[in-house]
């Protein structure tokens, strides 16, 4: 196992890539004994300290209980992907870990992680338990899913209140309400925009391609899993969206630079923009930018009228159990643990996540209004990206295609539906020739 | 007779070639010594060069990765669809592999000369020399990360103070243009990577200009040669070796330059700043597909191993001839 870690290891530099991010410190050996286990946790809070600082006593409450020690290790989200892909070639991983919930069936198709058959999802607390919408995140239909939701997040289009009060307008219902308050709402000359887009960020990108897309009833893949990028529903779904910058002219074109979500964040809570769509764990960010939860609103992201009233995907983060761990029965006490009601609420609000139990009521936000328009997002108006082993390809191909339409936008170029749909052609081909 | 001297030297141990084995010593010695770095050789090249072109030769995508030593055998499908300029994959490849070239030659070239003007004007001496020898060595002692993180905020449209000196305080542009975005990311790319380079390349020079005898210099003043002479029939030539290996070595480090575009250009690379290895990551780890991203990866090597050694031909016949 050594050796073979090390080969693998050894090979992935030698393709000449810089791998900033090799799991060779040898503290993701599982091997570490029947009462401790590793555990990867993903970046959720402010830092990577915040992390261990809100996780600890939790890990500690675990421990006393149990008599299981939790070795963790908080990874940032730009490290994540790369860092398990390692974990699943060499074998050196951890027993538990963090994923992003879309990737939950392209890592199930590698096979190396534990599948929550009945047994198992007894041994963590039933199935019942959770939200149903946020179970289906967990892998692909049809199989026993290899990842159970930990923290549910969902989008929101967030409005400014006093500059909606002084235009005189009410918080859009549809997209048409939705562009007309943005238009009236933007003025280039003063720098303001009725809009922020991470029009940058491709993975912001595809979430949008994919609400969009499903706004319009538009499917990304069949059946069968074939990738089916190409219809008419994605085609417009997209270039609805691009039009926000192309046409409308409601977002800033150096949108197109912001490569995450926090940019866009950062100029609505600085007055700079009217509306922005984001999860419901901003506030933490808008508040820190100084403006006072009072001061905003939040509405689901509309749909065209007579639209499928789909507003956001249902993001969050899955718990997985490696497949080759040596403390199953431990690492599934974990996963019980760590969405247990108690745990649950605990990490709730320091996370601003959305509960992924059902009946439990959200604590990330202390404005009730604001807790009930997520949740109700969450549960009844988000569907789950493709639950197809090319997801990770699809989010890759189709948020980067995004990019490139948006820059192309941003420096005086024109998109038409034309472009789009050769744009997603090409990305719809490379996922093919990837198998 | 040249016997006899050989028996004597022999005599005295002077054998050219091999000393002969004193009485008592250990056969397998020089072997044990040299165990560790044949042993390390093996390990950090040979072993992962072939594993990297097994892989090549496999179907390894997610659905194998975990036991990758079971993927299936893709023969040679993986190279296909690498060049098949009819598919996507080929014609990105040679798109960005296109885009590398024209990336390559500009930054080696304007290195080159920026490294090659500085270390001239470097040659006589005079106050505070040493300070602007240290001053144009900053960018190579600083690390990677850091500068191309520096460069990235400075490119940013509204916030970079790029923008804000040509557009605000010089006025030499009315609106504002993108660095990182379109057609502009190139030249962006170039000039970060020039950067960093153009130290090496004035090191480089300076040391090799300091090994030029000065009485050269003075004969050819002598004789009435200017400095533009001197430079062309004393400097280049005597340069020669220095810059067979400085050109060489530039151009493999620019082509296969990761870091420049990784840290300028994040997730949201643009079409024309997408150098190919950093297309080849995207390839491979993006989209998990390692076998096509390794025979991409082949491809490469291959090719910087022909031009390598095309370069060195010429290059041997030249001075050869000389």
């Amino acid at each position: 196992m050594r050796l073979r870690s090390l080969i693998a290891a050894a090979a992935v530099s030698a393709l000449g890539i810089g791998l900033t991010a090799c799991g060779g410190d040898g503290n993701g050996d599982s091997g570490s004994g029947g009462d401790t286990l590793t555990y990867w946790a993903s970046n959720q809070g402010t830092s990577l300290d915040n992390d261990k600082q809100v996780l600890k006593p939790v890990l500690d409450k675990f421990t006393a209980e149990t008599g299981v020690k939790v070795n963790l290790e908080v990874i940032g989200w730009n490290d994540l992907q790369t860092r398990i892909q390692t974990a699943i070639t060499s074998g050196q991983a951890p027993d538990v870990l963090n994923i992003g919930n879309t990737w939950a069936a392209s890592l199930q198709a590698t096979d190396a992680f534990l599948p929550f058959d009945d047994e198992a999802m007894k041994a963590i607390g039933g199935k019942e338990k959770f939200v149903e919408t946020a179970l289906a995140t967990g892998g692909a239909a049809g199989k026993p899913p290899t990842s159970v939701p930990l923290y549910g997040l969902a989008y929101g289009l967030y409005y400014n209140k006093a500059m909606f009060a002084q235009a005189g307008l009410q918080p859009p219902t549809t997209w048409e309400e939705m562009v007309a308050a943005a238009k009236k709402l933007t003025n280039p000359a003063k720098k303001v925009y009725g809009m922020a887009l991470a029009a940058g960020s491709y993975t912001e990108n595809v979430h949008f391609a994919f609400i969009n897309g499903a706004q319009n009833g538009a499917e990304w893949f069949d059946a069968e899993g074939k990738p089916t990028f190409t219809e008419d529903g994605n085609v417009n779904g997209v270039l609805r969206y691009l039009d926000l910058m192309q046409k409308d002219k409601v977002a800033n074109t150096s949108n197109a630079q912001y490569d995450n979500g926090t940019k866009a964040v950062n100029d609505f809570a600085t007055g700079k923009v009217a509306m922005v769509l984001n999860q419901n764990n901003a506030a933490s960010s808008i508040v820190a930018n100084g403006m006072k939860s009072s001061e905003y609103g939040v509405v689901a992201f509309p749909a065209p009228a007579g639209g499928q009233q789909v507003a956001s995907h249902v993001a969050g983060i899955n718990l997985s159990i490696f497949q080759n761990t040596k403390n199953k029965d431990a690492a599934l006490k974990f996963v019980k643990y760590m969405t247990d009601p108690a745990t649950q609420k605990t990490l709730g609000k320091p996370f601003a996540s959305l509960p992924v139990l059902k009946g439990e009521t959200p604590a990330f936000t202390d404005d009730p209004a604001e807790a009930k328009i997520f949740q109700d997002i969450y549960e009844n108006k988000s569907k789950p990206l493709p639950l197809v082993p090319a997801e990770d390809q699809y989010e890759s191909t189709v948020g980067k295609a995004m990019n490139a339409m948006f820059a192309k936008i941003a420096t005086g170029g024109t998109v038409t539906a034309d472009d789009v749909r050769a744009a997603l052609k090409d990305a719809q081909d490379q996922v093919t020739a990837g198998g | 007779m040249a016997v006899a001297v050989e028996t004597r030297r022999r005599a005295q141990g002077q054998v050219r070639g091999r000393p002969p084995r004193q009485p008592g010593q250990k056969s397998w010695l020089p072997y044990l010594l040299l165990a560790p770095a044949v042993l390390l050789e093996l390990l950090i090249h040979i072993i992962p060069m072939v594993v990297g072109i097994w892989m090549s030769f496999v179907k390894l995508t997610k659905f194998f990765i975990a036991n990758w030593s079971a993927a299936p055998w893709a023969g040679f499908n993986n190279y296909r669809i690498a060049v098949d300029l009819n598919g996507t994959v080929g014609q990105g490849l040679l798109r960005s592999f296109l885009v590398t070239i024209a990336f390559s030659l500009l930054t080696v070239t304007i290195s080159w000369c920026l490294g090659m003007a500085a270390a001239v004007a470097l040659q006589p001496t005079f106050k505070g020399r040493s300070f602007v020898r240290t001053l144009f060595l900053v960018p190579y002692a600083l690390p990677a990360y850091a500068g191309i993180l520096t460069w990235n905020f400075m490119l940013q449209r509204d916030t970079g103070v790029v923008n804000h000196v040509l557009v605000d305080n010089l006025g030499v542009m009315s609106d504002r243009p993108f660095w990182l975005l379109g057609g502009n990311a190139l030249t962006s790319l170039v000039t970060v990577a020039v950067w960093r380079l153009w130290p090496f390349a004035f090191l480089t020079l300076m040391a090799g200009l300091q090994s030029i005898p000065r009485d050269v210099y003075e004969a050819a003043s002598v004789d009435g040669a200017g400095s533009v002479r001197q430079w062309r029939n004393i400097t280049l030539p005597s340069l020669r070796p220095v810059n067979l290996v400085l050109v060489l070595v530039l151009f493999l480090w620019t082509f296969s330059d990761f870091n420049t575009p990784y840290v300028l250009f994040g997730t949201a690379q643009p079409p024309k700043g997408d150098l190919i290895t950093f297309h080849i990551y995207n390839a491979s780890f993006l989209t998990w597909n390692f076998g096509s991203g390794a025979a991409m990866s082949v491809l490469l090597l291959l090719f910087l191993l022909v031009v390598t050694s095309v370069y060195l031909v010429i290059t041997n016949r030249r001075s050869r001839r000389a």
